[in-house]
């Protein structure tokens, strides 16, 4: 299945062999060989997903759900394995607590709006933290100002750690549910969400994690966790952009109402009355993203053959290596440096803007992303307008560190 | 020397760089010498929003000529920003408005100024043309 098969009883993953498996990283950009440190905006896509995504258009095309003949019903087939691919990836209790989404942003969206119109009042609290991405600020901003509801923000400390005790003085009763993401896209904070999750069901609060980083990087178990919601997008874990999954206990997403209303979600319609599809499909009007879903279902199997405790070793190599080389550059300072990180190094070079040293470094063929990371309660928390962040995914290696590292160096050349 | 006659002396200028880094470093220099915006009108009535860095732009004019002093907080930008400077500042607001700002793309500077770009020089070279028009 995957070209970089894992001997199951070495433990040992051959990840120079893995490289080999994304062809894209043999391109090269601005004429230098491609040094790919955006992960943590999109990760790159393996052969394995690409071809299953080209053999499903090829062979086995047909709307889903839909049709008696048999193409259609194998085309329904492969479609409902991904959903039990991702119910086992993520150990759901049931494969119909998974629903399709287009990724992390509308997995929140449809909570926020859903969730929030059934159980938001004026006066109740929405609980987020300071390091959230605007994808999970704004729908809460958004439900919050028509119920006439408050969003509370949960303070960091200097390191980007959410600071607990804070956490604790603002879950109240007032509080209606929490927001939190596992992985700050910014930082690469890990956050403690066993805890808040555990702190909020002591007084019945839900809580929803954003898991759009956690995905590619930790092993997630919904049910460990006890999480009511967690959502992420299929691209980050190198599936294709455009589709994601919201997971949902059972009794919140038949509590909710439907989000979108169209074909699938319905039971029966009338003029006078509709009446809505069972779980999952409740969720899921319209003809969904098939070529994304089985994308996604493949990008799983491709994943849990490398396996998360590999992923996990190698990817805190490359942390621990790349934190020590760049931190031996003069004038560079390291943003966010929690204790539970992932493979996010967010930076700033002394006396320069970050978006001046990207432009060199992608001149030297390197991607890394600059800006606010769509955080910007986050980078004014800092002071700062924005960093340069290299986020590492599994397919990279210390070769492409020492390249980042000398590209910094040179930029901080050109730039002093 | 008017708009396009600025412009291939800086095309000329650029030909002289034999690879990005002479390029860049001389942008950067550019940046780092572009005289200073006047302090008053470095505020958000002066801003041009870029997702990447901000702008800020102010026009004068003086009979039918307008002239442009900008900043911005990435120098890069900033030298990109004393180019566009050199080219549109003191010519008049008629032929400002229907400059074709050939020259970024002769000496190689396109990305920068490309609509998907937002580095809020795209804004600002509309900003500078919509000075030109309303002056016309």
């Amino acid at each position: 299945m995957v070209t970089a098969t894992k001997n199951k009883k070495s433990k040992k993953v051959d990840f120079a062999k893995i490289r080999e498996d994304f062809p894209l990283l043999k391109r090269e950009m601005n004429g230098k060989p491609i040094v790919f440190l955006d992960s943590a905006a999109s990760s790159q896509k393996p052969s394995y997903v690409i071809d299953a995504m080209n053999s499903y258009y090829e062979n086995l095309h047909a709307n889903v759900h839909r049709g008696v003949y048999q193409l259609s019903q194998e085309a329904t087939d492969a479609f409902e394995k991904s959903r039990r691919l991702v119910q086992e990836f993520i150990n759901a209790p049931s494969d119909k607590e998974c629903i399709f989404v287009r990724g992390t942003t509308e997995g929140i969206n449809l909570v926020a709006n859903c969730y929030g119109r059934k159980f938001l009042e004026a006066g109740d609290e929405v609980l987020i933290s300071t390091m959230e991405h605007h994808s999970n600020i704004v729908p809460w901003q958004m439900i919050c100002e028509e119920k006439g509801a408050h969003l509370k923000v949960i303070p960091i400390n200097e390191d980007g750690e959410i600071i607990m005790s804070e956490f604790d003085k603002l879950l109240t009763n007032k509080t209606k549910i929490v927001a939190i993401n596992h992985i700050s896209n910014a930082l690469g904070t890990i956050n403690p969400v066993k805890e808040i999750i555990d702190k909020a069901h002591a007084i019945n609060v839900p809580v929803l994690i954003d898991g759009a980083q956690a995905i590619p990087h930790l092993k997630i178990d919904v049910q460990a966790l006890d999480a009511d919601f967690y959502t992420f997008s299929g691209h980050k874990m190198c599936g294709p952009t455009g589709i994601g999954i919201l997971y949902g206990k059972e009794k919140w997403l038949n509590a909710m109402p439907p989000y979108h209303g169209g074909g699938e979600m319905i039971e029966t319609v009338t003029f006078e009355k509709t009446t809505y599809n069972t779980l999952p499909h409740k969720f899921e009007a319209g003809t969904p993203d098939i070529a994304g879903v089985i994308g996604l279902g493949a990008a799983v199997e491709y994943m849990q053959e490398i396996g998360h405790d590999a992923i996990i070793e190698h990817e805190n190599d490359l942390l621990a290596y790349g934190t020590s080389q760049l931190k031996q550059i003069e004038g560079i300072r390291i943003v966010g440096e929690a204790k539970e990180k992932a493979s996010v190094i967010s930076f700033l070079l002394e006396g320069a803007h970050p978006f001046d040293v990207g432009t060199i470094l992608d001149k030297l063929g390197i991607a890394v992303r600059t800006g606010h990371h769509c955080t910007q309660p986050l980078m004014a928390r800092f002071g700062i307008p924005g960093t340069v962040r290299a986020s590492f995914a599994f397919y990279n290696n210390k070769a492409d560190i020492d390249k980042l590292v000398e590209g910094v160096k040179r930029a901080a050349r050109m730039l002093s | 020397m008017n708009i396009n006659e600025i412009q291939d002396e800086i095309i000329e200028e650029f030909t002289f760089f034999d690879d990005w880094m002479d390029k860049y470093e001389y942008i950067i220099d550019l940046g780092k010498k572009l005289p200073l915006i006047d302090a008053q009108y470095k505020n958000a009535d002066h801003l041009i929003k870029g997702c990447q860095s901000q702008v800020w732009l102010h026009a004068n004019h003086e009979g039918n000529s307008v002239d442009f002093t900008a900043d911005s907080d990435a120098i890069i930008t900033k030298g990109i920003i004393a180019l566009l400077i050199r080219v549109l500042s003191g010519q008049p607001a008629e032929a400002i408005a229907n400059a074709d700002l050939y020259f970024i793309e002769k000496i190689g500077l396109k990305e920068h100024l490309s609509p998907t770009r937002s580095n809020g020089l795209v804004s600002m070279v509309k900003q500078m043309k919509l000075y030109g028009v309303a002056l016309t």
